[in-house]
């Protein structure tokens, strides 16, 4: 069965049907992982394009893998070695790509709305791998993966996704994709890092995090960027590790059964403390090996490969 | 010539041909300045109002006749908010090619803004601009900047830019960031009568911003600007205006704020007056759909509460003027990203379809209101002498089409631009004829 979608631009949008294939499918390929020799033919002879305007380590190397494992022909371009630097247009450098004879291009963007534009430039099947303050529905889909893998199901749990929610594509395509699959998110952070008009996402937003983690199955933390302390968003570390950061006393108070959850790189000690990051209820490592799987499932689906 | 394969038509100004007689007969004339709204003849000789009477006066028996039946017949419209790109741009527009799209608008003024490059802020450039456009199809006022370099340190040299024909000073693009160099460019303008036109905007809220921050960019992840970047800055200025007793205008307003304080100012006597653009009243921040640059402006569209005030403010005569903020960007300025698309749209070709579809055919502005907001008003706040079809004045005439039904086609612009906001709009009315001095400069024919 094919997905109803074309392109992965964001979770926006994307119907309970969609998603529950991808992650159906994903768990099947997360089988092929734990193989002696994890890969499948399945892409064999598709080419797929890293399109990266943004530095990015782990999502990079893991749709690189995830191409690789379905046997399909990753090409890597990023700013810094591109003729980006010598001013080219996005415009004339997908067309320049395209004119290669690719099949899909997976895209991180400094600018919002970026995977649609190139789909309005080229024929190639787009996937978003980040999108200015948009989405980056991949982190998503691997995060509900991670979720569902371990509970069972997702209908029903709470998640409370803590920090710098204003500039976190990673919560809106949570807030997106989640609240499609009948799961309950708050989203909770200093007003400054939070949005001004937040009605649009359709999740409660507070600035309270003990109203955020009450009753939470999931807790999600956010990477807090140090440089907006210079912005004046927040005045200092200490203060935000004590009203926002996760720790074992707070720990205490959640679940015993709750999932802790990072979408990488930790600042650890700040928004989450290392006895957390690495105690029982961690599924962060969990959480980068399944984003292999569900790229390759957000791959193998749009791309157009058979034989799985 | 110059024709478009839908009938629009410009024909460049021949001065070695007298400009002849014309009868314009049968249509509505619409001249609020002196009080007439009825079916007469307007009757024009050496480019002039000869007469505006009941029947062909006799010595016009053998003149060019216009039949102007179903139509309006009205002083020439004037744009006091353009951006015609020369010296500098040409690539986006050129005065030529500006006051072609003026002319094929309806407007037969229109006032330049001075962020070319280099800006126009002294004499010598105030004269260039002049120079060049003697002989187009629509006469250019420009606009000198308020402070040199439009860089909001030191006053430029108003009185010798007014001396040359300047008409007005503004900064546009940008606000003026120190209230105190603001306060003296207001101080140091009263001794002209000349308007300061504020482009108003706190540049350090709005930075990095790319459209209204609401729910809209908040859905499609996109930085605001909130609408209290352009209150604050009305809020100021009103303020400085208010304590200097210098006489501001105030640019395109786009917020409901912005209308209320500007409403408020008014009450109170300080002397300001106000335009708004045609995509403010008509188009919100939630057109901007899958992130059209075309629908990308500074200040940004706002929400239906915003669009509604600025509606409400035109009616009960808070806006005075209807200007388009025309902005001609070349497509590798528009073909790109939101992010790093150009702010500005191209207005001059469908400046006036739209207030005759979205306003006055909604009979939310009267015929007459239209002709005060597109032509007496800009006229008479910059100090000029059009605005009117009085006898013995130039005769820049527009006539209007109110029934023709048309759609937006950027591809049949003038201008060289064709970053329009409503291309492809079914729109209700335009412009069919327009004469400068008498001359018919354009025509639009089947």
């Amino acid at each position: 069965m094919a997905l109803s979608i074309r392109h992965l631009l964001g979770l926006d949008g994307v119907s309970r049907e969609d998603i529950t294939q991808i992650l159906d499918t994903a768990d099947s390929f997360h089988e092929v992982l734990e193989r002696e020799i994890p890969v499948v033919p399945t892409l064999r002879g598709k080419t797929v394009v890293n399109l990266f305007y943004e530095s990015s380590t782990r999502t990079r190397i893991s749709f690189e893998l995830a191409e690789k494992r379905l046997s399909a022909s990753p090409v890597n371009f990023s700013v810094s070695t591109s003729s980006v630097s010598k001013g080219e247009s996005l415009h004339d450098t997908i067309k320049n790509i395209e004119a290669m004879k690719i099949d899909m291009v997976v895209v991180r963007h400094g600018a919002a709305g970026v995977p649609y534009f190139l789909t309005q430039c080229t024929n190639a099947v787009i996937v978003n791998a980040g999108d200015g303050l948009h989405e980056h529905p991949t982190q998503a889909l691997l995060d509900m993966m991670t979720i569902r893998r371990k509970v069972g199901r997702l209908e029903g749990l709470k998640v409370a996704i803590v920090g710098d929610i204003f500039h976190s594509r990673v919560a809106r395509s949570n807030a997106w994709g989640m609240k499609t699959m009948g799961m309950k998110v708050v989203l909770c952070g200093p007003p400054t890092l939070l949005p001004q008009h937040p009605e649009s996402l359709g999740v409660p937003v507070t600035d309270n995090l003990g109203e955020a983690l009450d009753g939470a199955d999931v807790v999600m933390l956010l990477r807090l960027q140090l440089e907006r302390q210079s912005s004046g968003t927040f005045p200092s570390i200490r203060e935000y590790r004590e009203r926002f950061g996760l720790d074992l006393e707070k720990l205490s108070t959640l679940s015993k059964n709750v999932l802790i959850m990072h979408p990488g790189p930790i600042n650890r000690g700040i928004e989450l403390a290392s006895n957390v990051a690495d105690g029982p209820h961690s599924v962060i490592l969990e959480q980068v090996t399944n984003g292999v799987a569900v790229r390759m499932a957000v791959l193998y689906l749009l791309g157009g490969g058979e034989n799985a | 010539m110059l024709k478009k394969p839908n009938g629009a038509t410009i024909y460049p100004i021949d001065n070695s041909n007298p400009a002849g007689s014309l009868v314009i007969k049968g249509g509505r004339v619409i001249d609020p300045a002196n009080r007439i709204d009825d079916t007469l003849v307007v009757a024009v000789k050496d480019g002039r109002i000869a007469s505006v009477s009941r029947d062909v006066p006799k010595e016009f028996d053998k003149a060019k006749v216009i039949d102007a039946k179903g139509r309006w017949v009205v002083p020439g419209l004037m744009d006091m908010h353009v951006h015609l790109r020369e010296p500098g741009r040409e690539d986006k527009e050129t005065i030529e090619t500006g006051t072609q799209a003026a002319a094929a608008g309806g407007f037969t003024a229109l006032a330049c803004m001075p962020n070319t490059n280099p800006v126009l802020d002294e004499e010598s450039k105030i004269r260039y601009v002049i120079q060049r456009s003697e002989g187009c199809t629509s006469r250019v006022f420009p606009i000198g900047a308020i402070t040199k370099g439009s860089e909001g340190e030191e006053l430029a040299p108003m009185g010798e830019m007014v001396r040359v024909g300047a008409r007005a000073v503004s900064d546009d693009g940008k606000a003026v960031a120190k209230s105190n160099i603001m306060r003296n460019a207001l101080n140091y303008s009263k001794s002209f009568n000349i308007p300061v036109i504020c482009h108003c905007e706190d540049m350090v809220l709005s930075q990095k911003g790319h459209m209204n921050e609401g729910v809209v960019s908040t859905r499609m992840g996109v930085r605001g600007i909130p609408a209290i970047a352009e209150e604050i800055g009305v809020a100021r200025d009103l303020l400085l205006a208010e304590y200097t007793g210098a006489r501001i205008h105030i640019a395109h307003v786009s917020t409901a704020g912005s209308v209320r304080m500007i409403r408020e100012a008014k009450k109170r006597g300080v002397k300001v007056t106000a335009e708004t653009c045609p995509h403010y009243f008509t188009l919100i921040d939630a057109d901007i759909g899958m992130y059209d640059t075309n629908k990308k402006m500074n200040p940004p569209l706002g929400t239906a509460n915003d669009r509604q005030a600025v509606i409400e403010g035109l009616c009960d005569g808070t806006i005075d003027v209807i200007a388009s903020d025309h902005a001609p960007h070349v497509s590798e300025e528009k073909d790109v990203e939101f992010d790093a698309a150009s702010f500005g749209v191209a207005g001059l070709e469908t400046s006036l379809g739209v207030v005759l579809t979205y306003l006055a055919d909604k009979n939310l502005l009267m015929p007459a209101d239209v002709v005060l907001k597109m032509s007496c008003n800009p006229n008479k706040i910059l100090g000029v002498p059009g605005g009117t079809l009085s006898i013995g004045t130039a005769a820049d005439i527009t006539i209007v089409d109110p029934k023709a039904e048309w759609k937006v086609e950027s591809q049949h612009f003038f201008s060289k631009a064709r970053n329009t906001a409503f291309e492809g709009f079914p729109l209700k009315g335009f412009a069919c004829c327009t004469i400068l001095d008498g001359r018919v400069v354009f025509e639009r024919t089947n």
